[in-house]
């Protein structure tokens, strides 16, 4: 297995046929980055596909290239963990779109010159039909599970609803199956932000690499606000000055949670390219299951087969508890098996990537259930 | 594992093997996980408590948060063989309504409940002077869960108003049987199958 050049850290692979757009047309070359951990089973039963949220990236349980940070799910995913790369092996590819080596506005188009905002509009289905020709080319038909919280989740439940035939397990976390008015407005928020930088020019920024930073760190300050709750920010900042004793009647960061803020913003810039940030939020504001089946969520179900578990956290504003029940509600008049919970943690959405004991011990009983 | 508590068992027993199942109230899961493991019962359950939900699920049972007040609604009709109640009618908000949507979900429902007619809560009434607090119902009055307290005789009235069929009853005193004739007044513990 080892010295199979599919599997391990850091992989790269060429889709070997274009992938066709549901926003019509096709998108040829397409590169998929990846990395795999554990060891594929002798009749491929053991794999675990992880779909990463908005900006995360394949480098699930692995330092980051970029930061040198361990890897964005490790309280989840390595040896022994619920998610437990002596058990399962691990897929989990960067998407389509994205900044951290698979196709994305960054790469160059055939002409040899990045793509930049001619590159397509892609959706969540998009990016899920990109996996399923990366685990072919693995030589996994079915997955044991697809696992995957905020936009990971919206990518998990769409491989249910597109390949029934394909996934044993689906863990959903802190998810939905549509973006509501409100996500769209926060993501314009973050748009128009990017865009109004006068160095994001069009989108025609990598020549002289002087990309839109400051508005992209503007995108990635106000959207932080949303993946935090109201009694974290409190808990975690309240009114408190920042190494100072007294305010001083000026636009500096007085307050604590302003300079954390910034420095979310800023240390954002160094990893992620706001072409990508705009194009993955257009996805996931497109991202309406239902009526991709004709209005009716259920219709999504139809004859899946797929063991179905979801999870939501009562701090979390964004994709708050009644999304999951949405969800469970299509679920139940299908008739599909499917456990729901929602968990009680104070960090508001970002508790999936957070130590919630309960989310790990539901994890690892529902995926060993799926009888491996 | 822990013998199930007497109305399980009796629920346990009833059910056939490879039905389709729906547990309102099923509490850490232990009927489902008997019902999957020795009937091969396809079960699903729904609980109010997170904490609980969460034990099912790491246990490796299909369970959704919810509660049967307002949740019940959301499955589509005759979508199990048995929709089970134990325990728990007596803490919904509108016990007959609950029983109504078991009827439609569930081609069959058992409900079972304590009865508030058995000797000992009579007696404590009537010399105590005092809610009672006994072995089924062992909270007092300003704590229980227990809001909608029933009998035996309550709960046939209204089956028969409602024109429900009764396809079985079952009676307890502690984990034994005792007769339909007397259960109003010695069984602690009621178990019925219902049909439309």
């Amino acid at each position: 297995m080892s010295d199979d050049a599919r599997f391990g850290l850091d992989r790269h692979l060429v889709l070997p046929g274009p992938l066709a757009l549901d926003g019509g047309g096709m998108l040829a070359p397409v590169e998929l980055a990846y990395e795999t951990y554990g060891t594929l089973n002798a009749d491929a039963s053991n794999a675990i596909l992880l779909c990463h949220a908005l900006t995360g990236d394949q480098y699930v349980a692995s330092n980051h290239p970029i930061t040198g940070k361990p890897g964005w799910w490790t309280r989840m995913v390595g040896p022994g963990r619920p998610i437990d790369t002596d058990r399962y092996f691990v897929i989990c590819p960067n998407v389509i779109g994205s900044c951290m080596g698979s196709s994305g506005p960054e790469s160059l188009a055939p002409d040899g010159q990045p793509y930049a905002m001619r590159f397509p509009v892609i959706t969540i289905r998009d990016m899920v039909r990109a996996q399923a020709m990366l685990l072919d080319h693995l030589g996994i038909g079915r997955l044991y599970a697809v696992v995957g919280g905020s936009m990971g989740g919206m990518q998990a439940i769409t491989w249910a609803a597109t390949y029934p035939t394909r996934v044993a397990s689906a863990v959903i976390i802190a998810s939905t199956a549509r973006h509501s008015a409100q996500n769209i407005a926060f993501h314009e928020v973050g748009r128009q932000a990017i865009m109004a930088d006068p160095n994001w020019r069009g989108g025609d920024y990598y020549v002289d690499g002087k990309g839109p930073d400051a508005g992209l760190a503007v995108a990635r300050m106000a959207a932080h606000i949303t993946y935090l709750s109201e009694q974290g920010l409190t808990e975690k900042f309240g009114r408190r000055l920042q190494n100072r004793d007294a305010k001083t009647f000026g636009f500096d960061a007085d307050f604590q949670v302003e300079s954390y803020l910034r420095h979310q913003g800023l240390s954002f810039t160094d990893r992620f390219d706001a072409n990508s940030y705009l194009y993955i939020t257009r996805a996931m504001d497109y991202f309406d299951l239902a009526e991709e089946h004709g209005g009716h969520l259920a219709n999504a179900f139809r004859g899946v087969a797929t063991r179905f578990c979801l999870v939501s956290f009562d701090t979390d504003w964004l994709y708050p508890t009644s999304e999951s029940r949405n969800i469970v509600h299509a679920l139940n008049a299908s008739g599909a098996p499917v456990s729901f919970v929602e968990l009680s943690a104070p960090f508001g959405h970002d508790s999936f990537l957070l130590d919630v004991p309960d989310l790990n011990r539901v994890v690892d009983g529902f995926l060993k259930a799926g009888g491996l | 594992m822990s013998p199930l508590r007497p109305d399980l068992a009796i629920i346990a027993r009833e059910v056939t093997a490879g039905a389709r199942v729906l547990d309102v109230g099923c509490g850490d899961g232990a009927l489902m996980a008997a019902l999957r493991d020795e009937k091969q019962v396809d079960a699903r359950g729904m609980e109010l408590d997170p904490a609980n939900v969460a034990e099912c699920v790491a246990r490796g049972l299909s369970v959704i948060q919810g509660d049967a007040d307002t949740d019940l609604s959301d499955y589509p009709e005759a979508a199990f063989d048995f929709a089970i109640l134990s325990q728990t009618l007596q803490t919904t908000m509108r016990p007959d309504l609950v029983v109504d949507q078991l009827l439609r979900i569930g081609r069959k429902a058992f409900v079972s409940f304590p009865n508030f007619a058995h000797w000992r809560v009579r007696l404590s009434l009537l010399w105590g002077g005092r809610m009672p607090v006994t072995r089924l119902l062992p909270v007092a009055w300003y704590e229980t869960p227990n809001i909608h307290h029933v009998t035996i005789d309550d709960f046939r009235a209204l089956v028969r108003d409602r024109g429900i069929t009764v396809e079985g009853a079952w009676f307890l005193s502690g984990d034994r049987l005792t007769s339909a004739a007397a259960a109003n007044f010695r069984a602690e513990h009621a178990v019925f199958l219902l049909s439309r």
